[in-house]
């Protein structure tokens, strides 16, 4: 899970991460008021969304003066922000966050992320600061300096100097980094978060640490041991669909293609959207509907796909496990019926009742065509969709 | 031989009386799984599904001797009974919970290391050796004796490159899903390595997907020591960078963990990656001629 970076940054204070004073707006109105009340010049007015690269697209910009804030925060409220994360149709912009301006001596970076390799925890620091990091990394490896970190044994003082030494600061940007550094790991791993990421990570002119930027993602497994951190989810970003496919505990990604999918298990889901695209056609989604949908779930998941305008024909591959293929025919002849989808609709049943299911389906009187293997479901599925 | 379990494997389950754990119990003990018993703590002391229930994995190890145990206990609790099940001795763990928080995992990768047990999942369908031991979800028919390993990160994936393998009548030696997390207990390289030592297994069949970098470090492995022919698919060519694709460990995340990377690195290593899942039986059956 995503938050905005104003709310990482209110968490991180908790934690004693400086981070440059500041607050949300969400309205022109609003963030005059937030400066003026702040103190300045200068200030950063900066869009809130949840994608890198808001500088490049116009979604950052400095104010000299409260006109400029007025100005600023005008032009960013309700624009499309485009980056490199965003697609091409960007995002609208519904949030700005007004912060204090900050004299910047050097750009660093700082992250944390799971290491699956070590299976520890790893903090990353580079002296090469406000880039992405991806770049450095691929440019630059030895410009990166990790130090592995074992939960149970906690992050350790040496750690820090390990880091603040390989990034050249002095003694008492050392001290304030150590504490910096600390207060992030804590913010890790007492919010399970699964990146947490300060880039830049800012050394002042008066030798403060502070953090310019902030991104944290939480783990998603975590969130029922952290109510506070759902409390933060910002439906905005989220699409419709997606949010309504969790409710039904559904795994749903919307992509771009025109044949619509539904699969049981998140491998054989990505194998059909792979031997979609091999057939020369693009999957619209992604959808697991898990190990053990129920018929109201197969019903949500046809509601979910046919709302999607660009579906020419759905392809339905189930490979029944603990999932019975009986119960996923009944789901889908009651569906169908409900939703009635006025596009093809493929369906391949196989393993547990898997005879009991084609027989629903096919005394069901609906247009529902069968097929069996995956080879023989995605021609068909492309053949039908390019009709 | 087989890997890690046969028919003398002495299986307990953990979470036994739930849903879950009954459904699936049964039906391990329905295709020939030495069951002997599990826990549920409170219920000590009762039968279910004729087998006696007991409140901790300490007492089910001394009074059945248990060396293998099957954990379906809900995420909040998962990491506690894995380390429980470590700690009263038993030497394989097979956790199919799904949704265990990575950080739990970690601490529980720590206190695994160094002991004599290994950990199959969590996130996974489970371990089977045909016609002798099922410990997991999977249907146990579309499975048949024989002499190819099946290595997975997936669930429903792995039946069907099973049920492929099955129906070109090539039987399997043992198959093994690793789970789809991010940190889990056995990874590739692992399994590669017991299925190098197994002198029933000719060959191995391995299905990999997006994130992270185990495929590429079997690879690496495969090249270096592995003397078996190995058949791959590696899933979510497709799929999008930055999302999560249902499992939790199956995101490209910084550009890294494609599927164009493994299977790269995989035919590097020799390996016949086939290029689509419906050819994933014919591809092992071309490196088996």
């Amino acid at each position: 899970m995503n938050i905005h970076e104003y709310q990482a940054k209110a968490i991180l204070r908790q934690f004693n991460v400086k981070v440059p004073r500041g607050k949300e707006a969400y309205s022109v109105e609003k963030a005059v008021w937030v400066a003026d009340d702040l103190g300045g010049p200068p200030w950063i007015v900066k869009a809130q969304i949840h994608a890198g690269g808001r500088g490049k697209g116009g979604g950052v910009k400095v104010a000299n003066s409260i006109d400029e804030v007025r100005q600023h925060a005008r032009s960013i409220l309700g624009m499309q922000l485009v980056t490199h994360q965003t697609g091409p149709e960007g995002k609208e912009v519904k949030k700005i966050f007004v912060e204090e301006g900050i004299d910047i001596a050097r750009e660093l970076y700082l992250g944390m992320t799971i290491d699956r390799q070590s299976s520890l925890i790893v903090m990353m620091a580079s002296p090469e600061g406000g880039v992405e990091i991806e770049k450095v990394a691929a440019e630059k490896p030895e410009a990166i300096h990790k130090e592995f970190i074992d939960p149970t044994i906690g992050f350790l003082p040496f750690q820090a100097r390990n880091l603040g030494f390989k990034l050249g600061l002095n003694k008492k940007q050392l001290r304030e980094a150590s504490i910096f550094m600390s207060g992030l790991y804590r913010v890790f791993v007492e919010k399970d978060c699964s990146l947490a990421e300060i880039n830049p990570l800012v050394v002042t002119k008066s030798d403060e640490i502070i953090a310019l930027d902030a991104k944290l993602n939480f783990d998603d497994n975590s969130i029922f041991r952290h109510k506070e951190i759902d409390e933060l989810r910002d439906f905005d970003e989220v699409d419709p669909k997606e949010v309504q496919a969790a409710r039904y505990d559904l795994s749903y990604i919307k992509l771009d293609g025109n044949i619509a999918c539904m699969v049981n298990g998140a491998g054989l889901a990505m194998a059909t959207m792979d031997i979609i695209k091999l057939h020369g056609a693009e999957p619209a989604n992604f959808l697991d509907v898990g190990g053990g949908a129920s018929v109201e779930q197969v019903k949500a998941a046809f509601r979910i796909l046919v709302s999607d305008e660009n579906v020419q024909a759905i392809l339905v591959n189930i490979f029944g496990g603990i999932m019975r293929c009986d119960v996923v025919a009944k789901g889908i002849v009651e569906a169908t019926q409900e939703v009635q989808p006025k596009v093809p609709l493929i369906v391949r049943l196989e393993g547990t009742n898997a005879e009991m299911g084609k027989d629903i389906l096919n005394s069901s009187g609906l247009n529902i065509i069968p097929a069996s293997g995956m080879e023989d479901a995605a021609s068909k599925v492309v053949k039908e969709a390019s009709k | 031989m087989s890997i890690l379990v046969d028919a003398n494997t002495r299986v307990i389950c953990q979470g036994f009386t739930g849903d879950s754990g009954t459904f699936h119990s049964k039906r391990c003990i329905e295709y020939g799984t030495r069951m002997l018993g599990g826990v549920t703590p409170g219920k000590g002391g009762t039968l279910h599904l004729d087998l006696p229930v007991f409140d901790t994995v300490e007492e089910a190890v001394r009074k059945t001797q248990a060396e293998a145990s099957m954990i379906f206990v809900p995420p909040p609790f998962a990491a506690d009974a894995i380390i429980e099940a470590a700690a009263a001795g038993i030497k394989i763990i097979v956790t199919i919970t799904e949704g265990i928080p990575v950080l739990d995992m970690i601490k529980v990768k720590r206190y695994l290391n160094g002991r004599e047990c290994r950990l199959i999942g969590p996130n996974c369908p489970g371990i089977i050796t045909p016609g002798e031991c099922k410990i997991g979800i999977m249907p146990g028919d579309i499975h048949k004796p024989g002499s190819v390993g099946v290595i997975s990160r997936s669930g429903t994936l792995t039946y069907e490159a099973v049920k492929q393998l099955t129906e070109l009548d090539i039987g399997q030696s043992t198959c093994i899903g690793l789970g789809g997390d991010p940190v889990n207990g056995t990874s590739f390289v692992d399994a590669l390595e017991l299925f190098n030592e197994d002198s029933k297994t000719g060959a191995v069949v391995m299905i990999g997907e997006i994130g992270g970098s185990a495929e590429e470090e079997a690879a690496e492995y495969i090249k270096k020591e592995f003397n078996k022919p190995v058949a791959a698919f590696i899933c979510g060519m497709t799929a999008p960078k930055g999302k999560r694709m249902g499992h939790a460990g199956a995101i490209i995340s910084g550009g890294k963990g494609t599927a164009e990377e493994k299977v790269e690195a995989l035919e590097a290593a020799g390996v016949a990656v086939a290029k689509s899942p419906a050819e994933i039986g014919s591809t092992l059956a071309s490196v088996c001629r």
